[in-house]
C-alpha cells in the first residue's frame, strides 16, 4: 500500500487518512440516500449521538483503546437507540421529532457522564475518547483503517445485494408489505446500516458532523436525478469527493481540523447542486419560470392581435402603433420585444405608420385565441376533468381531451361567438 | 448546601425552566428538532461574537448567536420552500454546515471556548461573578433570570395566540395572527434561550432541556397549563437531583450531562407510570376490561344454562379466547362479589344478584341481535358474533332505547325470549 501512496505522490499518513475518508464518504452517501428518501434525514444525527455511551462503556469494560471493541460498543448502543426510538413511537403518544430529540440528547448526556468517569481514571486521559465527539481523522492508524474499510465494504455490499428490496420499501412501504416482503426486517436493516455508517464515521468526523455526512451528499444527489440508482452513485461520488477534498484542504491549513473541512466541502457541493442541477436546481427553475411567464405574455398578445383583427375587418385591415399599444404586458421593454418578434417572424407587416397582420400572423392569433376560449369553456363546463389538467402553459386542448368533449366545446364556442368570423381557413386557404 | 452549589443549581434550574416553557410549544407543534438545529446553528454566531468582542459571554456573543439561530431556521425554511428539499433534510444540511463553520472558527482562535461551548460545565458558571454589596452574584444568574423573565412575560402576553397556533395552525392563520409569524417568534425565543443556557449545558445537551421535560409533561397531562407547570417542575427537580448525583461524594461526574440523565430517568418513569398514558396504566386498564368481559361472559353462560335447563359443559369460554387463568380469576372475582356460588347440580350456580346481571347481559345481547336483524340484511348465523362483542357495552339506558326503537320485541331473530328489563 505504501508503494501506491508513493506512486501517487502522497505522504503515507495522508494516504491512509484519504483512503479511510473516501470509503467513509461513499458508504455514508449511499446509506444516507435511503435515510433521506424515507424522511429519516435526522435519524442519523440521533443515532450518531446514541453511539457515544456504548463507546465509553466498552472502554470501561475492556480497559483499553481497542478499535474492534469500541466499534462493537458503539454498534450496541446504536441498536439500543433504535430500540428506544421504536419503543417511544410504539408505546407512548410522543411523535417522531420528540422521540429523536429524546434519544439524541439523553444518550449523549449519558455518554458525557461516562466520559467524565473515564477521565477520572488513571488511564482515562490517554483514551482520547473525546476525539470521538469531534473526530480526529489525522490520528487514524493503519489497523483502524482495515476495520473501517471492511465495514464500509460490507455496507456497500449489503446495499448492492438488497438494492431491489430497499428500493421497494423506500418508495412504497405498504405495497412491499402487501407483496409479502418482510418490510419490518428491511426497515430494521436500513436503520442498522445507518448505525454501521455512524460507527465507521465516529472516529473520523465525530458524533456531530457524522449526521452531515449522511444527509448532505444524499440531499445534493437528490437534486440531480429522479432515479434511485443514479442518486446512489452520485451520493457516493459526492461523499467521496467531499472526503478527499476536505482532507486535502485541512492538510494544507494547519489549524483546520478534518471533520469540519469535509462537511464544508460537502456543503459547497450541495450549494452548487442547488444552483445548477438540471431540473430541481434554482437556476433551471428560474429559467423555466421565466419561459412560462414569457409564453403567457405571448399568448395574451396573440389574443389581443386577434381582437384587433376582428375589429379591423369592419374598418379596414390596418392599425396604427397606438392600436398596438393597447396591449401592455407591464413593462415597455417587453412590449417592444413582442413587437420586434412579431415583425421578425412575419406575423405583422409594417408600412409607414400602418401595421397589418399577415396571413401567418392571423392564423397564429386565431389558433391561440381559439385555444384560450376553448380552455375557458373546458374549465367552466368540465371543471372536474379540467382540474388535474390545469397547467400554466395552456397546451393545445385537442391533444388533451377526448374528441367528443372537444366537439361539444367547439359547438359551445360557436354558439357563443356567433360564427368563427376570422377563421383563416374560410378567408383563403392557409 | 454550599453557596457554590446553591448558585449552580439555581442557574441550571432557571435555564432549564426557561428552555422547557418554549419547549412545550415546540413539542406540540412537532418541531422539537428545531431546537437541535438552532442549538448547533448558533455556534458560528457565538464564535464570531467572541472573536469580535474578545470575551466569553458578552452581549456581542448573545446577539451573534441569536442572529445565527434565526438564520438557521430561516435558511432551512427557505431551502424547503424554494429549493424543494425535504424539511428534515434541509434542517440537517443547514445546521450541520453551520456547526462545521463554527467548529472551524473556534479552532482558529485560542480561547478556552471549546469545552464549555460543546459540552457545558455548570461549575464554571460560578467563577464569573458580579460584586453586589457583600454578595457575589454569578453573572450567569443575572442573564438567565433576565431570560426567564423575558420568556415568561412573552409567553404570558401571547398565551392565547400560541395556544391556538400550537393546536390548530390553520385556525390561527384564519383568525388573522399568522401561524408563520408565531413560528418565527418562537424560534427567536428558542435561539435566545439556547444562548443563555449553553454555558451550563453545552450546545448539544441544551436539546435535552427543550425536549425531555416537555415530553415527560406531555405524557403526564392533557392540558396546556398543567403541562407547562409540570415541565418547569421537572426541569427544577432534574437540576437539583443531577447536581447532587454528580457531586464528588456520589458519582463524581459533571453536572450538566447528569441533569440530562436525570431527566431521562423522569421520562422513563413517566413512560411507565403516567396516570393515563403510561404503559402500566394502559396494561391495567386492558386487564380490567378483559376481566370484566370474562366475568360477564361467565354470567351470561350460566344464565343461558338456567334458561335451557341443560347442564353446562364447560365454563372455559374457549371460543372467546380467554386463557384458563383469566377464567379462574374471573370466577374468583365473581364469587368474592357474591355473583356466583359453588352449586349443587353444576360446579357453579348464579346468586340472585348474579342472575339479574346475567339477565341484563343476555338482554343486551338479544336486543342487539334483533337490532342487527331488523336494520341489516345479515344471515341469522352472522348475528351472534357481533352481539357477543357489543353486549358488554350496552348499559340499561341503551337497552331501553333499543327496545323502544324495536317496539318492545318479545323474542330475538333466533326465536329466543328477550328477558324483561331489570327494574320492571
Amino acid at each position: 500500500m505504501s508503494e501506491l501512496f508513493q506512486f501517487l505522490g502522497v505522504d503515507y499518513n495522508l494516504g491512509v487518512v484519504l483512503t479511510g475518508v473516501s470509503l467513509l464518504g461513499a458508504a455514508a452517501g449511499v446509506i444516507g440516500c435511503f435515510a433521506l428518501l424515507r424522511g429519516r434525514a435526522l435519524t442519523g444525527d440521533a443515532l450518531a449521538h446514541a453511539a457515544l455511551p456504548g463507546l465509553c462503556l466498552s472502554f470501561l469494560i475492556a480497559g483499553e483503546r481497542n478499535m474492534p471493541t469500541l466499534l462493537a460498543g458503539a454498534l450496541g448502543s446504536g441498536l439500543a437507540g433504535i430500540a428506544v426510538l421504536a419503543g417511544l413511537r410504539r408505546w407512548t403518544r410522543l411523535k417522531e421529532d420528540a422521540a429523536l430529540g429524546i434519544v439524541l440528547s439523553l444518550f449523549f448526556g449519558l455518554g458525557l457522564v461516562l466520559l467524565t468517569v473515564i477521565q477520572g481514571l488513571p488511564e482515562g486521559s490517554r483514551a482520547g475518547l473525546k476525539s470521538f465527539i469531534f473526530g480526529k481523522a489525522a490520528g487514524m492508524l493503519r489497523d483502524d483503517l482495515v476495520w473501517l474499510a471492511a465495514l464500509a465494504a460490507l455496507t456497500l455490499m449489503a446495499v448492492l445485494l438488497l438494492f431491489k428490496e430497499f428500493r421497494l420499501v423506500s418508495f412504497d412501504d405498504s405495497f412491499a408489505r402487501v407483496q409479502g416482503w418482510p418490510a419490518g426486517l428491511l426497515d430494521f436493516l436500513q436503520m442498522l446500516l445507518i448505525v454501521v455508517a455512524v460507527v465507521i464515521g465516529l472516529p473520523v468526523v465525530g458524533v456531530v458532523l457524522m449526521a452531515a455526512l449522511l444527509v448532505i451528499p444524499a440531499a445534493a444527489a437528490r437534486l440531480w436525478t429522479e432515479r434511485l440508482g443514479v442518486m446512489l452513485t452520485l451520493a457516493a461520488g459526492f461523499g467521496l469527493a467531499a472526503g478527499v477534498a476536505g482532507t486535502l484542504v485541512s492538510a494544507r491549513f494547519e489549524r483546520a481540523s478534518t471533520g469540519p473541512c469535509i462537511i464544508l466541502v460537502g456543503a459547497g457541493i450541495f450549494l452548487v447542486s442547488l444552483g445548477v442541477a438540471p431540473r430541481r436546481g434554482l437556476l433551471s427553475r428560474l429559467w423555466l419560470e421565466r419561459r412560462l411567464r414569457m409564453d403567457a405574455v405571448r399568448r395574451r398578445w396573440h389574443v389581443f392581435l386577434y381582437g384587433l383583427a376582428k375589429k379591423g375587418l369592419k374598418q379596414g385591415a390596418t392599425f396604427t402603433a397606438a392600436d398596438l399599444a393597447g396591449y401592455s404586458p407591464g413593462r415597455p421593454r417587453l412590449q417592444r420585444l413582442l413587437l420586434r418578434q412579431a415583425l421578425h417572424e412575419g406575423e405583422l407587416l409594417h408600412e409607414g405608420a400602418q401595421f397589418s397582420l399577415t396571413q401567418k400572423g392571423l392564423r397564429r392569433a386565431w389558433t391561440t385565441a381559439r385555444n384560450e376560449r376553448l380552455w375557458k369553456l373546458f374549465v367552466r363546463d368540465f371543471s372536474d376533468l379540467a382540474r388535474p389538467l390545469l397547467h400554466v402553459d395552456r397546451p393545445d386542448l385537442t391533444s388533451l381531451v377526448p374528441p367528443e368533449i372537444m366537439e361539444e366545446l367547439v359547438l359551445a364556442l360557436e354558439s357563443e361567438e356567433g360564427e368563427a368570423a376570422l377563421s383563416p381557413g374560410r378567408e383563403q386557404a392557409p | 448546601m454550599t453557596l457554590l452549589a446553591f448558585w449552580t443549581i439555581s442557574v441550571c434550574a432557571i435555564c432549564g425552566v426557561s428552555c422547557a416553557l418554549p419547549g412545550c410549544f415546540l413539542l406540540l407543534r412537532r418541531m422539537s428538532l428545531l431546537a437541535d438545529a438552532i442549538g448547533h446553528g448558533i455556534l458560528p454566531g457565538i464564535a464570531v461574537g467572541v472573536l469580535l468582542s474578545g470575551e466569553v459571554g458578552g452581549l456581542m456573543m448573545l446577539l451573534g448567536a441569536m442572529g445565527f439561530g434565526v438564520l438557521t431556521a430561516l435558511a432551512a425554511q427557505s431551502l424547503t420552500t424554494f429549493g424543494r428539499v425535504r424539511e428534515d433534510a434541509s434542517l440537517g444540511v443547514v445546521f450541520t454546515s453551520l456547526f462545521a463553520v463554527g467548529v472551524l472558527l473556534i479552532s482558529m482562535e485560542k480561547h478556552h471556548l471549546d469545552d464549555c461551548v460543546f459540552l457545558g460545565e455548570p461549575a464554571l458558571i460560578t467563577l464569573d461573578v458580579y460584586q453586589w454589596g457583600e454578595w457575589q452574584i454569578p453573572r450567569a444568574l443575572v442573564t438567565s433570570l433576565a431570560m426567564l423573565l423575558i420568556t415568561v412575560s412573552v409567553l404570558a402576553l401571547f398565551w392565547k395566540e400560541l395556544a391556538i397556533a400550537s393546536f390548530d395552525p390553520g385556525l390561527a392563520t384564519a383568525m388573522g395572527f399568522g401561524a408563520t409569524r408565531i413560528h418565527y417568534f418562537l424560534i427567536g425565543l428558542v435561539a435566545a434561550n439556547c444562548v443563555t443556557s449553553f454555558s451550563s449545558f453545552g450546545s448539544i445537551l441544551v436539546l435535552a432541556m427543550f425536549v425531555v421535560p416537555p415530553a415527560t409533561a406531555h405524557l403526564l397531562t392533557d392540558r396546556l397549563w398543567p403541562m407547562l407547570s409540570c415541565a418547569a417542575g421537572l426541569a427544577i427537580a432534574s437540576a437539583a437531583l443531577g447536581y447532587w448525583l454528580a457531586s464528588p461524594t456520589v458519582l463524581n461526574s459533571s453536572a450538566g450531562p447528569m441533569m440530562a440523565v436525570v431527566q431521562g430517568g423522569f421520562l422513563a418513569a413517566g413512560v411507565l407510570f403516567a396516570p393515563r398514558h403510561g404503559i402500566v396504566a394502559k396494561l391495567v386498564r386492558r386487564l380490567r376490561l378483559t376481566l370484566r368481559i370474562a366475568c360477564e361472559e361467565i354470567l351470561a353462560t350460566l344464565y343461558r344454562g338456567e334458561e335451557t335447563g341443560a347442564p353446562i359443559a364447560s365454563l372455559a369460554l374457549k371460543d372467546h379466547g380467554f386463557s384458563r387463568s383469566t377464567v379462574g380469576l374471573a370466577l374468583a372475582t365473581l364469587r368474592r362479589r357474591g355473583f356466583v356460588t359453588p352449586g349443587k347440580s353444576g360446579p357453579w350456580e348464579l346468586t340472585d344478584m348474579g342472575r339479574r346481571r346475567g339477565e341484563s347481559i343476555v338482554r343486551a345481547h338479544r336486543l342487539w341481535e334483533s337490532f342487527l336483524g331488523r336494520n341489516f340484511e345479515l344471515p341469522l348465523d352472522h348475528l351472534h358474533a357481533p352481539a357477543t362483542r357489543m353486549e358488554h357495552f350496552i348499559g340499561p339506558e341503551l337497552q331501553r332505547e333499543l327496545a323502544l326503537e324495536l317496539e318492545q320485541p318479545g323474542t330475538d331473530p333466533h326465536g329466543k325470549a328477550i328477558p324483561p328489563p331489570a327494574d320492571s
